[in-house]
């Protein structure tokens, strides 16, 4: 066999004759590159989750289950649905405002504007929590002001929000300023034209073209949300039952050498996790075509 | 592909109510009359848990009101500083006076003076710093000497980031201190040996005893008295030993009223009484039981000491150590000792 | 920048709403981000330059910056090589599971990350699933560099899969069919075809993997054995001084992360205006 570029037909034995499109790999190829690719995700990404599933179910399931609807556990699945309820939509809202700015119109600083948006990924969470007891702490400018006018922020339920709502800033965002860069202003632009409004056309030409993209960021910002350590750790307090979140649970947990236990709320959080994915998934294998379409608008 | 967007919105609705659901589910938790925060550091968890029931019973039935007594528990260190940036707690009981006085000292919102308040020196239990090590003490190690034997691992947390380890440096200090005939060059000669034999620095006291137990590292565990008694228990008799060596330091964990946060909250009498009752028999009791050495031994059931052996104990106010407010930056401050002891040459 | 200067400067469009979107965007912008960072820019200035110099100059800072910085690096580049194939074998090639690995990617986003450094210790220790074969061989994961790079592949694995994915997705295969047809062989049209078109979106794959985990806190306490100089990394460092009520300390270091992870920031994002204009729309 020549090693030219127009061998692409093989004989495959008794099967008859196949062609290997020119834009395609060879065999050996392509299953050398998706056995190194498993065995990567077996040992970096299933691994660790099976270990979290493994270890939570030790005790069997009347332990999972004592653990979970321990009132402590209620208390912070309750306090993580209440952050993740108030800081996902807070990023959406966000999120549609950068896009909408960065993708359909050109200005100067923008690459500058984006780089800011990306900013939060590359905080340190501890960091992000850090600026808000500096901000917000009782040795701060704000901090007692706010005190006397009875609101607390830190060590409680808003801090933690704003701690979230900063590690999952980007999140939104980021999936849409390159989708709708990419389809360009055409579509908005004959819309106008034909005399709709504003709010018509980003209701019925640009949201139709970006829901998928924006609803996967939504999973990706709710998923980080709900599952945020470092930020929410420095400025939570951790007061049982009031403002400890499931990730701080499942810290408590482990500190107290309730191992099972705390792996049992772990996998909570990875069976959501899992769910968001799913979800995703179902929605993209239902819509394909329609995704197809937008993708390529 | 144009799609008007109540198409969308249909679709979303179910999300939509399942968020609304979850919002509907966070109620505040049941009000009682009066609740207290407890702000402490990570070994008194199992402590505080029994003494704060039988508090609530006992102001129950001194005709007091409902109470409440909520937990916060992390690094020493790490829980003053909560305190000093703005966590309401009323009251703090926390690993070192140092910590208690960074308080005092950053935000003033305890009273100099706090330490005379209470008796003995407001730590109302003491421990002591004990090793625990794998069952049949494979590598021999009965002292702070064996410690530093070729081939010994030992474990213990950052003095940087937990109280207990800062028991366990000065412990290790005080023998060394003896041992040398009160020689500062050797005796920190023997500190930074042994922390050479350290492969594992972990933040806090919890995670040096996973790291130990779970983890299968290291031969021996520096540990509080209580929590080797505690790991013991929780993690497997048969697994390890506790060894007690004849020289430690009496670690006292103090506790005291944050004057600001009680007064602004008007809970000054009950939290006071919190603390004054861990002095009483009960309070005294249930320390024993959870393996800290009660500070008024004749009110607690002598069967309940047994476990405490008698050591050659050096406290903090010792003279070679001159009390916290000088051995906190001289040893463990930034660019102290215990900095010195990790610079490479 | 200020949004009057942005506005004045911007070129005339007949879609509305600029005003608007930019000024969500920057009130936002400002609130939650920009006001607060600048906050703790003046709270390490405040102990004045020499305390700044002190300790940024400081051997620990330094070691435990160096350590951040060259994990972080190693771990991107582990990420960018096998985020690559992944992208790649998601995106061109039908096999069985194809689609539940596609869903798992983003696992690492999803999972909390002091579990995941717990799970990864649980792994990697010397008594652990996977520690327990290498043990052996003496080969240490846990409680090493070693350690500390493998939680770092695992939270900034999505990164570059995900920046490829699109791409790839919409990259036109005519064009490799017709460098075939001019006589490339495989390996050349994927060296000198696909991969300029995928260059952008494997560098922002890169600096954004590379940035989070210069960042990452949760993960690596776990697994790292934490000891100065050694494995002891640069936001621990963080919040050790915070452990010493040195907000400077902490500030400071924290400043110098910052910096050095917004220029890596800013450099990619200029290297893609710069590739696009050259190449085009890829």
């Amino acid at each position: 066999m020549s090693d030219g570029a127009f061998t692409t037909a093989r004989l495959h034995g008794a099967s008859g004759i196949h062609f290997r499109p020119v834009t395609m790999e060879r065999k050996r190829v392509r299953l050398a590159l998706i056995l190194i690719s498993l065995a990567f995700l077996a040992l970096f990404l299933v691994m660790p989750v099976l270990a979290v599933f493994v270890e939570a179910f030790r005790g069997g399931w009347p332990a999972f289950a004592e653990a979970i609807f321990e009132p402590d556990a209620a208390a912070a699945i309750r306090l993580t649905l209440l952050v993740a309820a108030i800081s996902v939509p807070c990023n959406l809202v966000f999120g549609v405002a950068a896009s909408w700015a960065i993708a359909k119109f050109d200005f100067r600083g923008k690459a500058l504007l984006n780089t800011l948006i990306d900013l939060p990924f590359s905080v340190s969470p501890v960091i992000a929590g850090l600026i808000y007891v500096l901000m917000f702490g009782s040795q701060s400018l704000l901090g007692p002001w706010l005190k006397s006018e009875g609101i607390q922020v830190i060590f409680a339920v808003p801090g933690i929000v704003l701690a979230t709502i900063f590690v999952t800033f980007p999140f939104v965002a980021r999936e849409l300023i390159p989708l709708m860069e990419e389809q360009g202003r055409g579509d908005e632009e004959a819309a106008l034209s034909l005399g709709a409004s504003g709010f018509q056309v980003f209701f019925r030409v640009t949201l139709p073209n970006v829901k998928w993209a924006l609803l996967y960021g939504v999973l990706l910002c709710n998923a980080r949300a709900m599952g945020e350590f470092g930020a929410v750790s420095v400025v939570s307090g951790h007061i049982r039952g009031l403002t400890n979140t499931m990730p701080l649970h499942v810290e408590i947990l482990y500190n107290e050498y309730q191992f099972a236990a705390a792996f049992a709320v772990a996998s909570l959080l990875a069976v959501l996790a899992l769910f968001t994915l799913v979800v995703k998934s179902v929605l993209e294998w239902r819509y394909a075509d329609e995704i197809a379409a937008t993708r390529r608008h | 592909m144009v799609r008007p967007i109540s198409a969308i919105a249909s679709r979303i609705r179910p999300a939509l109510a399942a968020l609304a659901v979850g919002v509907a589910m966070v109620v505040t938790p049941a009000l009682a009359d009066v609740s207290l925060l407890n702000v402490s550091y990570d070994p008194t968890r199992e402590l505080y848990k029994a003494y704060n029931a039988a508090f609530a019973a006992h102001w129950k039935a001194e005709g007091g009101e409902t109470v409440t007594v909520q937990q916060s528990h992390g690094g020493s260190g790490k829980q003053a500083r909560s305190v000093i940036d703005g966590l309401d707690a009323d009251v703090v009981t926390l690993a070192l006076q140092a910590d208690i006085d960074a308080i005092a000292k950053e935000s003033g919102k305890i009273n100099p003076d706090w330490r005379g308040r209470l008796a003995h020196n407001s730590s109302p239990y003491t421990s002591t710093i004990v090793f625990l090590v794998r069952k049949g003490n494979p590598k021999a190690i009965n002292d702070w000497g064996d410690l530093i034997k070729d081939g010994v691992e030992v474990i213990t947390p950052n003095p940087k980031t937990s109280g207990g380890a800062r028991w366990n440096y000065l412990a290790a200090w005080a023998y060394a201190n003896k041992a040398f005939g009160n020689d500062p060059a050797k005796t920190k000669e023997f500190v930074s040996e042994l922390f050479k034999h350290v492969p594992v620095l972990d933040t806090g006291a919890r995670g040096s005893t996973t790291t130990f137990a779970q983890r299968g590292i290291g031969d021996v565990l520096l540990a509080w008295e209580n929590e080797a008694f505690l790991a013991l228990e929780e993690l497997g008799p048969d697994k390890f030993d506790i060894i007690v060596p004849p020289l430690s330091i009496l670690a006292e964990p103090p506790v005291a009223l944050v004057d600001a946060n009680v007064d602004a909250k008007g809970t000054r009498k009950v939290a006071q009484a919190y603390l004054d009752y861990l002095y009483s028999a009960e309070g005294q009791t249930i320390a024993a039981k959870n393996y800290y050495r009660p500070s008024e031994p004749t009110l607690v059931d002598a069967a309940l000491l047994t476990r405490f052996p008698k050591i050659d104990l050096v406290t903090i106010d010792d003279p070679q150590f001159g009390g916290w407010a000088k051995a906190q930056p001289e040893h463990f401050g930034d660019g102290g000792i215990f900095d010195q002891i990790y610079k490479p040459n | 920048m200020a949004a009057t200067t942005i506005a004045t400067v911007r070129k005339s469009s007949v879609i509305p709403g600029f005003g608007l979107a930019l000024g969500v965007t920057l009130t936002y912008l400002s609130l939650i981000v920009l006001i607060p960072l600048a906050l703790l820019f003046w709270r390490s200035a405040s102990g004045g330059p020499e305390e700044f110099i002190r300790i940024s100059t400081d051997p620990r800072t330094i070691a435990a910056l160096r350590l951040s910085f060259t994990t972080s690096f190693i771990a991107a580049l582990v990420n960018l090589v096998f985020g690559m194939i992944l992208a790649w074998i998601l995106v061109r090639y039908e096999f069985p599971g194809r689609r539940l690995i596609d869903a798992v990617i983003d696992l690492p986003f999803a999972l909390p990350t002091a579990v995941a450094g717990i799970a990864l210790t649980t792994l990697y220790a010397p008594n652990g699933w996977i520690g327990a074969w290498l043990q052996p061989f003496g080969i240490r994961i846990a409680y090493s560099q070693t350690g500390i790079i493998i939680a770092l592949i695992f939270i900034g694995l999505p990164f570059v899969v995900r920046s490829v994915q699109p791409v790839l997705e919409d990259l036109n295969r005519e064009v490799e069919e017709v460098a075939a047809t001019l006589g490339a062989n495989r390996r050349q049209t994927v060296r000198r075809v696909v991969m300029p078109a995928l260059m952008p979106a494997l560098l922002t794959g890169f600096a954004l993997a590379f940035a989070r985990a210069v960042g990452e806190y949760g993960s690596v306490i776990f697994i790292a054995g934490n000891s100065p100089y050694k494995t002891e990394i640069a936001p621990l460092l963080i919040v050790i001084k915070l452990e010493e009520f040195s907000y400077s300390g902490a500030t400071t270091i924290a400043v110098l992360m910052l910096i050095a992870s917004f220029l890596v920031l800013l450099a990619i994002h200029l290297i893609q205006s710069w590739s696009r204009r050259r190449y085009g729309d890829v």
